[in-house]
């Protein structure tokens, strides 16, 4: 008997829609049992992302989730006709992330969760006016106009609960009267951009910490609606500025299943080449400027050396320093450079060296160790509750590697380990980007030499157009999973484009892993997660 | 009379643009006319002035790492004495701004901008911050930061190169050898016309 | 070696010849005030670019370079710009200890640096407890430190400067304990007394275990004392912004600026003084020969020259090691520091009366 007739056995009212996801249609009162049900009884234990929908006659939601034992994913989708006062159940008691997730949602579409214990805007202002992902949303600036005026800010935080079949707003407190809050940020070194965590501290101690982001917050979901597919490319080289192109790679792979093309095998070979070239840059700038937060300012140095030279592969290949704009659909933009391969084999040769280099003058110092271990210990569970992804996901034992969990391109033929540790602290984030270097120069030294003949683009149609339809791809940044959903209506522009970025998840997790630590800690074990700013805020 | 060529070592005047911005300055100062002594003062002041300028570590986005390549081993901003730079506003001489600035950041920026200790100047890095760039149509970024601040060098490009930047630093360094510290007839009163016709907004 | 009491004698008998008793000590005053004023200023500035170049060195980068021969002129250049900044006026502060501060911190560092023996006879303040007076004057500083960051009413230089006041107070323990221990050693608290007893070898070479054991803490604690990484927690950028000097602009902030790379030079001044012969130039008992093409190098060359090499030590340790915590800093000083300290006090004391040091 298979998944989707046992659930029918449970819910009789729900439809299925088949596909590579299964994804349930499920009434909006019976979305909390059945979240339940996929958690408890199928296994379901990671929720991928919840993506917020507008279909102007319905606002809903549609639900993905892993099973992080089989690998499996399902999705399912609620929807209320109710445009003023949309009210979903939050499935925030069953996965921690769900309180953030929703709060994006809300925060994008209004739909209010019943029973999320933190129902603030997220990315927006208090005083925004209306939801800017509704496709009724007024863009007249006048509404919301850029000014100097401070931000209001309210200590309140709101809890919606279903008393007696009405909704009732309950008004509660993020911080108390006595606590001393101390604001760091959105503009203050050691968060790696602008990002502001409130934090209440007993002297060192960090009691709580409420994170707000959205100082970066660029819209970038509600402009791709207006785009068509290869303007919205893009906007991937901007998000998480060193996964360009792995994020490039993975719009490309949906919007090309979505077209049911396949790329040439030497766009995808050079795909894969260049995407573990910019983990081994991304790497090598944490490594870097994780150590300079630590106050070693000069390994970031030594680590940009490595970057300059990637860099360098990547500008005569494709003609700018970050923001490549490599990929496209069907392939590639361009032919790799004459010298590309000579180059790579030239970094490859030297970067083991680097990282030997890198271990000696940092990992073993008798300061870091004690900076490092056993600090921000992230457990096996809060990780697949919290949905951290990527080589910090990793650190804590759950082996989420996209690239082995659910292949892509030509990842099933290459040899890789995946980095596992299980101790979950920062030194263990720290250590396994350290070892991830050494995988993708693994993995690019076995693709180097075999770089086959050949078009490096598929004969695409000169203007895009998708079926109507959804199609959902993830790929594996370097910072974690990401995610595109795309949802088509036909034409050559999405309807709704939703972008599933790690970091959101590593931004969220830090009030947890904080607690009860150090001021100090909060940068280490912030440095550690490695979010990027304009990733988080998209 | 011959105008001064306002350069700096080892970059030949010609080789610079908008020499033109420069030479109207050049002549504004001249034309205002000043005394041998404060004259001289004014040359030693604006030589230690155009040679030390501080950053303000300021990043948003992509932009900011290119701003870290930038003082790192291949670009050195060191070489020109710009690599002190200080976190606190207080401290810092310039500000780049390295990316979007949105809606919700936009007080912030304002903030700091006026907690930086004058004499104070903007560089506005990258397409963002010049025009909101490719994010220009979006519903909550500031379409360029000559709405919030007065900017003095405009530095193009997405990110722009490190190059780019240091030449931009640069011309902001030739731009502050051309004011006049006393009196200050070019420069600050444009800005105090600036910031009289951008008042920061009170809270409600 | 030229003894520089003879410039010293004549200055003050040429001034004395024509000038009444209470005239000349007022003049001599004076000129002595503006020499070591003038020589505080350009040390400080010759260690902002001798910190710079290091640094460009070990980060294999350049350093300044543009602004005059060699980059040379860079640090003049900063110090103009920094006296013409505006000194931002706070809001909600007490603005009479916020001005106060700075002045404090460089008052501290002047007085200790006017202890220390810059060549043979040439020597400032000079009484028998000389480095007790030196101990002293320099604990005055954290007491700026403290000041500053409780007037400027900003959270972050509060945080700072409480940290600088616990690593301040605690490390103060070991400098003291390891003075001590070579005042032991030298049978006198007076600084030319300590460097003449230098004349047959340096304490580090005399004294071997126990002076060695001294050095090393002497300059951990050093470093601390002088809020450098990897103990600059007061000042952690990537915590507190700027630390306790968040709120200071322009000449104010300059001050606490010179008074680092000061203290950062009176650290390794006395040093130099304790371990290495303060201006004593290196003799090896015996080799008349050799000890006496070392007694052509002037004595004040002698000095600061020890000064900046250890300086340079100081100077790779920021550059390298990461920073550690408050918790993690405090342990090392009383749990291990403290202790290690104290022993080798004890330790010194027996080589001392066993005759044991060469």
């Amino acid at each position: 008997m298979n998944i989707q007739e046992k659930i029918a056995g449970f819910f009789p009212e729900a439809s299925f829609e088949e596909g590579e996801i299964l994804r349930i249609d499920i009434p909006a009162e019976k979305l909390h049992e059945l979240a339940q049900k996929l958690r408890d009884e199928f296994g379901y234990d990671y929720l991928v992302t919840i993506v917020g929908m507008d279909w102007t006659d319905s606002l809903g939601c549609i639900y993905y989730l892993m099973n992080t034992a089989d690998k499996s994913q399902i999705s399912f989708k609620a929807a209320t006709a109710d445009r003023e006062h949309p009210a979903l159940d939050s499935v925030a008691d069953l996965w921690k992330i769900a309180v953030i997730l929703e709060r994006e949602v809300y925060d994008f579409f209004g739909i209010i969760f019943v029973n999320n214990p933190d129902m603030r805007r997220l990315f927006l202002n208090i005083d925004w006016v209306g939801y800017p992902l509704r496709k009724d949303y007024d863009e007249n600036p006048e509404l919301n106009p850029v000014t100097t005026e401070s931000e209001r800010q309210s200590d309140e935080t709101y809890v919606w609960k279903r008393e007696d079949g009405k909704l009732v707003k309950h008004v509660e407190r993020v911080f108390q009267d006595d606590d001393f809050v101390v604001n760091i940020g959105p503009q203050h070194p050691a968060t790696h951009g602008v990002l502001r965590f409130r934090t209440a501290l007993d002297g060192e101690i960090i009691k709580k910490i409420d994170v707000y982001m959205g100082y970066i917050h660029r819209g970038v979901e509600k402009l791709c609606e207006n785009l068509q597919y290869p303007q919205t490319l893009h906007f991937m080289d901007r998000l998480d500025y060193f996964s360009a192109h792995n994020y490039h790679h993975g719009l490309c792979l949906c919007i090309e299943k979505a077209m049911g093309i396949e790329a040439p095998r030497r766009a995808q070979v050079i795909r894969v080449i260049m995407d573990e070239l910019s983990r081994i840059a991304s790497h090598c700038l944490f490594i870097g400027t994780y150590c300079m937060d630590l106050g070693a300012t000069t390994m970031l140095f030594y680590t940009l050396r490595v970057r300059e030279q990637i860099l360098d592969i990547m500008e005569r290949t494709c003609g700018a320093r970050m923001t490549f704009n490599y990929s496209c659909i069907g392939g590639l933009m361009a032919d790799i450079h004459p010298d590309f391969v000579k180059d790579v084999k030239e970094l490859l040769a030297i970067c083991p060296k680097n990282v030997a280099e890198y271990n000696k003058l940092f990992t073993g110092n008798v300061i870091t160790k004690g900076r490092l271990e056993g600090v921000g210990v992230l457990t096996h569970d809060d990780a697949i509750s919290y949905g951290i992804t990527g080589p910090s996901g990793r650190a804590s034992g759950w082996a989420c590697d996209v690239r082995k969990t659910h292949p892509y391109s030509i990842y099933p033929e290459l040899k890789f380990e995946q980095v596992v540790r299980t101790e979950g602290d920062s030194m263990a984030r720290f250590k396994n980007r350290m070892d991830e270097i050494q995988q993708s120069v693994d993995i690019i030294n076995q693709l180097i030499d075999n770089i086959p003949e050949g078009e490096y683009c598929a004969k695409v149609p000169k203007i895009i157009k998708l079926p109507e339809g959804h199609w959902f791809q993830i790929v594996e940044g370097c910072r974690g999973l990401f995610g595109v959903y795309i949802e088509s209506k036909g034409g050559n522009q999405p309807y709704r484009l939703k972008l599933v970025t790690p970091c959101l998840n590593l931004a969220s997790v830090v009030d947890h892993i904080t607690r009860g630590d150090k001021i100090a800690d909060l940068i280490t074990i912030g440095g550690s997660l490695d979010y990027i700013v304009p990733d988080i805020d998209r | 009379m011959e105008m001064k060529k306002v350069t700096t070592k080892s970059m030949p005047y010609e080789d610079w643009k908008d020499n033109e911005y420069i030479e109207s300055l050049v002549q504004e100062l001249r034309d205002s006319g000043t005394n041998i002594i404060v004259g001289s003062l004014d040359t030693l002041i604006n030589w230690g002035r155009s040679n030390s300028l501080w950053p303000l570590t300021f990043a948003t986005s992509c932009c900011g790492i290119e701003f870290v390549s930038l003082g790192a081993a291949r670009f050195d901003m060191a070489r020109f004495g710009w690599e002190v730079a200080r976190s606190s506003p207080r401290q810092a001489d310039f500000m780049m701004v390295a990316g979007t600035i949105v809606n919700r950041m936009a007080p912030v920026f304002r903030r700091l901008y006026d907690q930086l200790a004058e004499p104070k100047y903007v560089i506005a890095c990258g397409s963002c911050a010049i025009s909101g760039g490719p994010f220009r149509k979006s519903y909550h970024v500031a379409k360029g930061i000559e709405d919030l601040v007065p900017v003095d060098v405009f530095v193009p490009g997405c990110p722009p190169r490190p190059e780019a930047m240091i030449y931009g630093i640069m011309q902001l360094s030739r731009k502050v050898k051309v004011e006049k510290f006393f009196g200050g007839v070019n420069r600050q009163e444009n800005r105090k016309e600036y910031l009289a016709a951008h008042p920061v907004e009170e809270n409600k | 070696m030229f003894n520089f009491s003879i410039v010293t004698e004549w200055i003050h008998n040429l001034l004395a010849s024509f000038m009444p008793g209470w005239l000349t000590t007022t003049v001599e005053c004076v000129l002595i005030g503006v020499g070591l004023l003038l020589v505080y200023s350009l040390l400080a500035l010759f260690y902002i670019y001798y910190e710079r170049k290091i640094c460009a060195f070990i980060q294999c980068r350049l350093g300044p370079n543009r602004v005059g021969p060699m980059g040379l002129l860079q640090v003049f250049a900063d110090m103009f710009k920094m006296l013409i900044k505006e000194l931002i006026t706070i809001n909600n502060t007490d603005k009479f200890l916020f001005a106060l501060a700075p002045y404090l911190v460089i008052i501290a560092s002047m007085l200790s640096f006017a202890c220390l023996p810059w060549g043979n006879g040439l020597q400032v303040i000079n009484f028998n407890i000389g480095i007790f007076f030196l101990i002293a004057v320099s604990s005055i500083g954290v007491l700026g430190i403290l000041l500053a960051g409780w007037s400027s009413n900003n959270k972050y230089t509060l945080i700072g400067a409480m940290r600088s006041g616990a690593q301040m107070v605690s490390y103060e323990l070991s400098i003291g304990l390891s003075i001590i221990t070579m005042v032991c050693l030298a049978g006198t608290m007076s600084i030319p007394g300590i460097v003449e007893a230098q004349e047959n070898g340096w304490f580090i070479f005399t004294g071997h275990i126990p002076a060695i054991i001294a050095f090393i803490i002497y300059l951990i604690a050093g470093t601390a004392e002088t809020n450098r990484g990897p103990f600059d927690l007061p000042e952690a950028e990537s915590e507190l912004t700027a630390g306790y000097h968040t709120e200071y602009s322009g000449i104010h902030f300059g001050f606490f600026y010179l008074a680092e790379y000061l203290n950062l030079f009176i650290v390794s001044g006395v040093a130099a003084l304790l371990f290495f012969g303060g201006w004593m130039p290196f003799h090896v008992p015996g080799w008349e020969g050799f000890n006496d093409i070392m007694n052509y190098i002037p004595s004040p060359i002698w000095f600061i020259g020890k000064a900046i090499i250890i300086s340079a030590i100081i100077i790779w340790f920021k550059w390298t090691f990461p920073r550690l915590r408050i918790d993690q800093l405090l342990t090392l000083e009383w749990k291990y520091l403290l202790p290690i300290n104290l022993v080798n006090l004890v330790l010194m004391v027996l080589v001392v009366v066993y005759n044991l040091h060469f």
